[in-house]
């Protein structure tokens, strides 16, 4: 199913010089992901998580090697290109929401399609069945600063996926959650990834989120240490 | 897209409401400085103008070099047809003579005996002819403290603190002691219709108007002035064009060997008043420099501080793929409507003190008690036609240029740190 495949990444290799030494983040990693995955990077600090998710949403370059998304060399885009890339085909969540403090729920989620210039009656329908996704259809006339952490993060999500993008980048997505919220946000990007298809990649320590993955790739040194594909997932808390 | 920035501005004070409250601040600073300036300026050209040295100034030769002590015996003779020369030869000017005169000022008691004496400064003028152009520019009609304006030969205005001085009343019988144009003693009797305020302390210490022909009689000046004064018809001293006008008549009418032969002299070409007018302006142009450059700066600053502010928002606006071109303009067009914005707020209000300084003043009196120089006593301000647009240069292009610079920020920021930045 070559047509399948969204991302890969062919001996990536990413340096950075730290002073007179060369810091080596990632060495050689080779990566496939499929459409509709739901897999996490996993691996101490410093052990490449991020930098492979940075290559990956097009956020970064690799030094040697390659990394194809969406069909597009990374390494060979444009900065103007990398940003139409990741405003079509990729949504991000960051462990610290980084919602838009002085915009409504319905305007942060609004705003990826104002950039993909979507006309105004799609944009309201769009948004609304993001909200109703992340079960926040009643709060979208609130601020962020009027959520709780775990209805700021389900915000994030919908802001993600409102452009439907192919892929979702999560980085930490729960470590600012407690447990309850942190189950109630990979139960509703679950459903998602089921329901829509879109592959989600997460970097993580936390058990709360591995425990729902199916692919779980482990990183030690900037190497793929181990690369599992999770046949039934654990029973869950 | 628009409408979703212009919604960020409203909701977040400190992205509209600080910034645009910065740029009015400096904006009004700027607009009353310069009204302010150029009204000080003003208001000193023009107290000189009307009560000294006119646009342009004839005298003789002679007078010219010692007019500091008002020698009668060396003023114009003639002066009918050499004003009805320069009238038909300088349409577009005012022409009006005056006499200059020192003397001694005697207040009878009732028996005819000497009261009171002072030392009085005379300015004879066309004060009997209504038509004279001389009430406009000595305002004689609003400086009438008590009594009324000359209506009769002989009668004359006297400055209300010399009156007090003097303890002269409006009715009074005055006794002028001088002397003529050929040196004789020369004993005179007034009558003071009223006393006056022009607001000029040099002048307001002890001066006495009396109608031309009165004194020209008195003094034994007949068809003699101290000074013929030209002025231009918008009542405003164009340098250069006095300049000029002063060197064709000098060229066609005076003679370097004749003492007595007529010479005009530019209002700049007087009393040192180029180098004042040199000063004054270059001092206006160093402050609205100054002031404009500060201001600069300071609105610069505010769009710096604003924009590293957003440091986070721009992160988030980047990461959901905003192209940093799209982002950079949008900064700047954020800048630019704020620029608008608190310029035009900056610029009515700087224009509203300006009006009400134009009109109502600052009285300075009590910083010229003991000054000779020709101030008025309430400096104005003056709105120019520049004051409506030059606070639009600090507050648009710093707030524009901040943005910009700020915004560099943008195209230098590693995408590839966004995560790391996101997570702070």
């Amino acid at each position: 199913m070559e047509n399948d495949i969204l991302i890969q990444t062919k001996d990536l290799v990413k340096i950075y010089p730290m002073g007179s030494q060369d810091l080596v983040a990632l060495e050689k990693v080779n990566l496939t992901f499929k459409k509709g995955e739901f897999a996490a990077l996993v691996g101490p600090s410093g052990s490449g998580k991020t930098t492979l998710l940075n290559i990956i949403g097009s956020l970064d370059t690799p030094t040697r090697g390659s990394a194809i998304v969406m069909g597009l060399e990374v390494e060979k885009l444009s900065h103007k290109k990398s940003a139409e890339l990741r405003n079509k085909h990729i949504g991000f969540i960051f462990q610290t929401f980084n919602l838009l403090p002085v915009y409504t729920v319905y305007e942060n989620v609004e705003f990826p399609l104002l950039l993909s210039d979507v006309p105004a009656s799609e944009r309201k329908q769009r948004v609304m069945q993001a909200l109703e996704w992340v079960k926040l259809a009643d709060r979208h006339r609130s601020k962020p600063n009027q959520l709780s952490g775990g209805q700021s993060q389900r915000v994030a999500v919908a802001r993600a996926i409102v452009k439907m993008p192919s892929i979702v980048l999560a980085d930490e997505p729960t470590a600012n959650l407690d447990a309850e919220n942190s189950h109630n946000v990979m139960q509703i990007m679950e459903g998602l990834n089921k329901e829509l298809g879109m592959t989600f990649i997460f970097s993580t320590h936390d058990e709360k989120v591995v425990q729902y993955m199916r692919r779980i790739i482990s990183l030690d040194d900037g190497r793929v240490a181990k690369d599992e594909f999770v046949k039934s997932v654990k029973k869950r808390v | 897209m628009i409408k979703f920035l212009i919604k960020g501005l409203l909701r977040d004070r400190s992205k509209s409401l600080f910034p645009v409250l910065t740029v009015t601040a400096g904006v009004t600073l700027v607009v009353f400085a310069i009204c302010w300036v150029g009204g000080v300026q003003t208001n000193m050209m023009s107290a000189s103008a009307h009560f000294r040295t006119g646009h342009v100034k004839i005298m003789t030769r002679a007078y010219a070099e010692q007019s500091d002590l008002l020698p009668v015996d060396l003023a114009l003779v003639g002066t009918d047809s050499l004003l009805g020369h320069l009238k038909a030869s300088y349409p577009g000017m005012i022409w009006t003579q005056r006499i200059l005169f020192a003397g001694l000022l005697d207040v009878p008691d009732e028996s005819g005996e000497t009261r009171e004496q002072g030392t009085v400064a005379g300015i004879a003028i066309s004060v009997l002819d209504p038509g004279s152009p001389e009430h406009k520019f000595l305002e004689m009609e609003k400086s009438i403290v008590r009594g009324r304006m000359p209506q009769k030969s002989y009668d004359c205005l006297i400055s209300e603190t010399f009156a007090q001085k003097l303890k002269v009343n409006p009715g009074d019988e005055v006794t002028l002691i001088g002397s003529t144009m050929f040196g004789a003693m020369s004993m005179t009797n007034f009558t003071v219709a009223g006393t006056v305020r022009f607001g000029i302390s040099a002048l307001d210490r002890g001066a006495l108007i009396a109608d031309i022909t009165d004194v020209q009689t008195a003094l034994d000046m007949d068809n003699g002035a101290s000074e013929i004064l030209g002025f231009f018809t918008d009542d405003i001293y164009h340098r250069e064009k006095a300049v000029d006008l002063a060197e064709q008549f000098n060229i066609k009418n005076t003679d370097p060997d004749g003492e007595f032969s007529p010479v005009m002299l530019a209002l700049e070409q007087q009393e040192g008043l180029a180098g004042m007018l040199d000063m004054v302006g270059m001092m206006s142009s160093v402050i609205i420099t100054i002031f404009i450059v500060v201001m600069s700066i300071v609105l610069w600053n505010a769009g710096l501080m604003g924009n590293i502010r957003r440091y986070g928002e721009i992160g988030v606006r980047l990461a959901m793929g905003e192209a940093k071109g799209h982002l950079y303009r949008s900064l700047l067009l954020e800048a630019f409507a704020i620029g608008i914005f608190g310029s035009l707020i900056g610029t009515v209000l700087g224009l509203i003190v300006s009006f009400y300084l134009q009109y109502h003043g600052i009285d300075i009196t009590s910083f010229l008690k003991d000054s000779t120089i020709m101030l008025p006593d309430v400096m104005r301000a003056r709105v120019t036609s520049s004051a409506y647009f030059i606070g639009f240069l600090p507050g648009v292009c710093a707030t524009f240029l901040g943005a910009a610079i700020s915004g560099i920020g943008v195209y230098k920021r590693q995408t590839s740190q966004l995560f790391k930045e996101l997570e702070v």
